[in-house]
C-alpha cells in the first residue's frame, strides 16, 4: 500500500500501543541543551531512572551562551550554572556533549545535520520547538517539553498520538531576491498560525525539490510557526550528497546501503495525504512580517490589511493600510536556527560587500554553529561584513529569544533573519521584531530602513 | 521508587478571562525567566510584561485572585515549547484551561503535569468569559469524562483529546511508568532499526 514516509517512519518506531490509545514511539535520536533539561535530569534522579539510550543522546549549549566572549565562566551567573549542570549531567549519563570551547558547538539545529546526526527516516526529539527543522533531511523531528525530555531520558520514548499529513507544494521559480525564508512566511501567512495544528507537513513540488538542503531547512524550521509541530521534505539526491562524509553519517559501503534503506523510506509517489495544498512560487515576494506572530507579513511592495489585527497594529505603531517598507530599523540581526547557516551568510555578503551600515543601526552576524563561523572565515565572509561595520560574533543563539546578553532595549525595532516576532521575543517587552530572510536584513542594515532587496541586486551574482 | 499520579475527573474554581488569540508562550514566561535550573518561582513571571503593560490585565484584577480555571480562546500556547509556560500557571494555582483551541504543544505539556486544556467553540468560551467578568464569584465545574464545562446558566460540552482524556481518568496521565513498561520491546525496536543496528 502506498505511504507517506511520515507513516512508514512512524510504524517503524511505533514500540506499541499504549492503555491510553496512544502509541509509544522509539526515538532515534535525542538532542538535548541547557535550557530545557535541568529539570528533566533532576526528575530522573528522584525516580532512580538512568538514562536509558546515552548513545542516542547528543548535547550542545547553545541558547545562554554570550556571543561576545564565549570564555568559561560567563559572567551571567544563572548562564554558568545552567552550562555547568548540563555538562555535569552529561558526564554522569555518559552523554557526548560540544560546550563553546569545542568545534562541534553551536545551535542544535544547526549542528545535528552539520555533523550527520541527522539522518532520512529517524525520529528525533529535543526540547525545543524548532525540532521540525531537522525534517529536511527526512527525518521526523519533535518538539518536546520537559516532562517528554524526562521520559525520553527514561526510556527513549514518546507517548503520542498519529498526527494527520498534509501535503504543501510549491512549483515553479523563485524570483531573483526572493528565498526559502520568504516562501516559508508566506506558506504560513496564508495557512495561518495553527493552520498545522494537528499535522505533519510535508513539503514538496519543484520549488522545494531545487533548494538546497540549507534552504529546505529554513523551510521546515518554521512549521511550527505555521502550527505543525513537525515538518519534512523526502530524501533525495541532494540528502544523500550533503550527507555523505559527514562525521557521524554512515561511512564507506555502509552509506551505499543506508541510501537503499532512504530511498525506501521515502513517501510513495501514489501516498495519499489527509489534505493537500499548493502554492505558484512565481508569485511569492521578498516577505516581511509586520505584526506580533509570524502569519502577519505582506509582500514587501504591499500595504498592510486596512481592518483588524487591533493588538498587533498598536504593538507595532504600523497604520492599518500603510507600508512596511521604508520603516526605520535600529538593529539588524543575521544569525539563528532558521537562518544562521553559511549559505544564509553567503547571501547577505552579497549585499553587504562594498557597502556600509545605516550609521544609526546596530548591525550583528551570528554564526549558527563554530563550523558555519570557521567555514565563513575560510572565505573571508567575516571581512566583508567586519568592514560594512557589522559585528561579528562568536555561535550561538543569540538575539533570537533574549535569553543572553544580545537583547533589544526599550522600542527598537529589529530586522531579524530568525523565526518568531512575538512581543518580547527578543528581550525587551516592547522590542519590535520584523522577520525577513537575511539579504533582506542585510540590505535593511544598509539602508537603515526596510528596503526591497530586489533594488540592490543590481550587479549582483545571486 | 513507584510513581502513580492521582486520576483526575473534575476540576473546579473560580474563574479567569483571558481574551485574545494566539496569546504565545514567550508572553505566558518570557525566555529571560528560563535562565534557571529549576521550574521553582516561576509563579511570580506569568504574563509578567502582559502584565506591567496593562493594569487592567485579568493576572493583575484582585477579583480574580485565587482563581484556578483559565478562560482562553485561540491557539493558546502557541510558540516555543517550553514547559515553563504552564509550569509557571500551575504554581500559579491553575488547574485547568478551557478555551477555543490550543498550541499542540502547550496541551501536551499541560498534560504531562496533569491540567487538562479543554476546548469548545468561540460562542460557549465568549458566553463563559463573559459570565466570569460579569460574576467572578461563580464557580465553573469542568468534568473530564464527559467534557461538560458549567458554570451559572453557561453549560457546554467541551472535549479533550481522547488519549489524554483517558489519560487524565486513569491516572496516567504521567507516561513515564508505562513507557518503561515493557522495556524490551523497546531495546527490539531499537535493534531493528537499521541506523543504529548498523547499516
Amino acid at each position: 500500500m502506498a505511504e507517506t514516509l511520515f507513516h512508514k517512519v512512524w510504524n517503524a518506531h511505533a514500540v506499541r500501543r499504549l492503555p491510553s490509545g496512544q502509541t509509544q514511539l522509539f526515538v532515534g535520536l535525542h538532542l538535548v541543551h541547557e535550557v530545557t533539561t535541568p529539570q528533566a535530569f533532576d526528575m530522573l534522579r528522584q525516580h532512580g531512572w538512568r538514562v536509558a539510550f546515552p548513545h542516542r543522546t547528543f548535547g550542545t549549549i547553545d541558547h545562554i551562551v554570550p556571543t561576545r566572549s564565549q570564555q568559561r565562566p560567563f559572567l551571567d551567573v544563572m548562564a554558568e550554572d545552567m552550562a555547568a549542570a548540563l555538562e555535569r549531567n552529561c558526564r554522569e549519563a555518559g552523554i557526548p556533549l560540544w560546550t563553546p570551547d569545542n568545534d562541534n558547538q553551536g545551535i542544535v539545529h544547526v549542528i545535528g545535520p552539520e555533523l550527520g546526526l541527522t539522518q532520512p527516516g529517524m525520529t528525533i526529539a529535543c526540547g525545543d520547538s524548532h525540532t521540525s527543522t531537522h525534517g529536511a533531511l527526512g527525518a521526523i523531528a519533535f518538539g518536546i517539553g520537559t516532562s517528554q525530555v524526562r521520559d525520553v531520558l527514561a526510556s527513549q520514548c514518546l507517548a503520542l498520538d498519529p498526527l494527520k499529513v498534509r501535503r504543501v507544494d510549491v512549483n515553479g521559480a523563485l524570483g531573483p531576491g526572493v528565498y526559502a525564508k520568504d516562501v516559508i512566511l508566506t506558506i504560513i501567512r496564508r495557512l495561518g498560525v495553527q493552520g498545522g495544528v494537528g499535522f505533519a507537513y510535508e513539503y514538496g513540488g519543484s520549488t522545494i525539490d531545487g533548494m538546497t538542503i540549507d534552504e529546505r531547512m529554513t523551510v521546515c524550521n518554521m512549521s511550527i510557526e505555521g502550527g505543525a509541530r513537525v515538518g519534512y521534505i523526502n530524501p533525495d539526491a541532494k540528502t544523500y550528497a550533503f550527507l555523505r562524509g559527514r562525521p557521524f553519517a554512515p561511512q564507506g559501503p555502509a552509506f551505499d546501503r543506508a541510501m537503499v534503506w532512504w530511498t525506501q523510506i521515502a513517501s510513495d509517489a501514489n501516498a495519499s495525504y489527509d489534505d493537500r495544498v499548493t502554492f505558484d512560487a512565481a508569485a511569492i515576494e521578498p516577505t516581511v512580517t509586520w505584526g506580533i506572530n509570524p502569519g502577519q507579513s505582506v509582500g514587501v511592495g504591499e500595504t498592510l490589511p486596512t481592518s483588524g489585527h487591533d493588538e498587533a497594529f498598536e504593538f507595532m505603531g504600523f497604520r492599518p493600510g500603510g507600508r512596511v517598507s521604508g520603516t526605520k530599523i535600529d538593529v539588524a540581526f543575521i544569525g539563528s536556527c532558521t537562518n544562521g547557516r553559511l549559505s544564509d551568510l553567503e547571501a547577505a555578503a552579497r549585499i553587504v560587500r562594498g557597502h556600509r551600515v545605516s550609521p544609526h543601526v546596530k548591525a550583528l552576524v551570528v554564526p549558527g554553529s563554530r563550523a558555519v563561523s570557521k567555514a565563513a572565515e575560510s572565505r573571508g565572509l567575516h571581512r566583508v561584513f567586519i568592514d560594512a561595520g557589522f559585528e561579528w560574533r562568536g555561535a550561538g543563539c543569540s538575539m533570537c529569544l533574549g535569553m543572553n546578553p544580545d537583547r533589544l532595549e526599550g522600542r527598537q525595532v529589529c530586522a531579524s533573519s530568525s523565526n518568531r516576532n512575538f512581543k518580547g521575543r527578543m528581550g525587551s517587552p516592547t522590542g519590535r521584531t520584523l522577520l525577513m530572510s537575511p539579504a533582506m536584513v542585510a540590505a535593511a542594515a544598509i539602508a537603515g530602513e526596510v528596503v526591497d532587496v530586489r533594488t540592490m541586486l543590481h550587479g549582483v551574482g545571486v | 521508587m513507584s510513581h502513580q499520579p492521582l486520576a483526575i475527573s473534575h476540576l473546579s474554581g473560580h474563574g479567569l478571562p483571558l481574551r485574545g488569540d494566539d496569546i504565545d508562550t514567550d508572553r505566558i514566561m518570557p525566555a529571560r525567566f528560563l535562565r534557571a535550573i529549576s521550574f521553582e518561582g516561576l509563579e511570580q513571571h506569568v504574563f509578567v510584561d502582559d502584565r506591567a503593560a496593562d493594569s487592567a490585565h485579568p493576572f493583575n484584577d484582585s477579583r480574580y485572585t485565587g482563581a484556578s480555571i483559565l478562560v482562553v480562546n485561540r491557539n493558546f500556547g502557541c510558540g516555543s515549547s517550553r514547559e515553563h509556560a504552564p509550569q509557571g500557571l500551575m504554581r500559579a494555582g491553575i488547574v485547568a484551561v478551557v478555551g477555543e483551541t490550543f498550541s499542540e504543544i502547550f496541551q501536551g505539556n499541560a498534560a504531562m503535569i496533569g491540567m487538562p486544556c479543554f476546548a469548545a467553540d468561540h460562542q460557549s468560551i465568549d458566553r463563559l468569559q463573559s459570565l466570569i467578568e460579569s460574576a467572578p464569584e461563580a464557580i465553573i465545574a469542568a468534568n473530564v469524562e464527559d467534557g461538560s464545562i458549567a458554570a451559572g446558566d453557561v453549560r457546554f460540552i467541551a472535549t479533550l483529546p481522547p488519549a489524554l482524556r483517558d489519560a487524565f481518568l486513569s491516572g496516567q496521565w504521567n507516561p513515564t511508568a508505562m513507557l518503561l513498561d515493557r522495556f524490551e520491546q523497546v531495546q527490539a525496536i531499537a535493534d531493528r532499526l537499521p541506523y543504529i543496528r548498523g547499516f
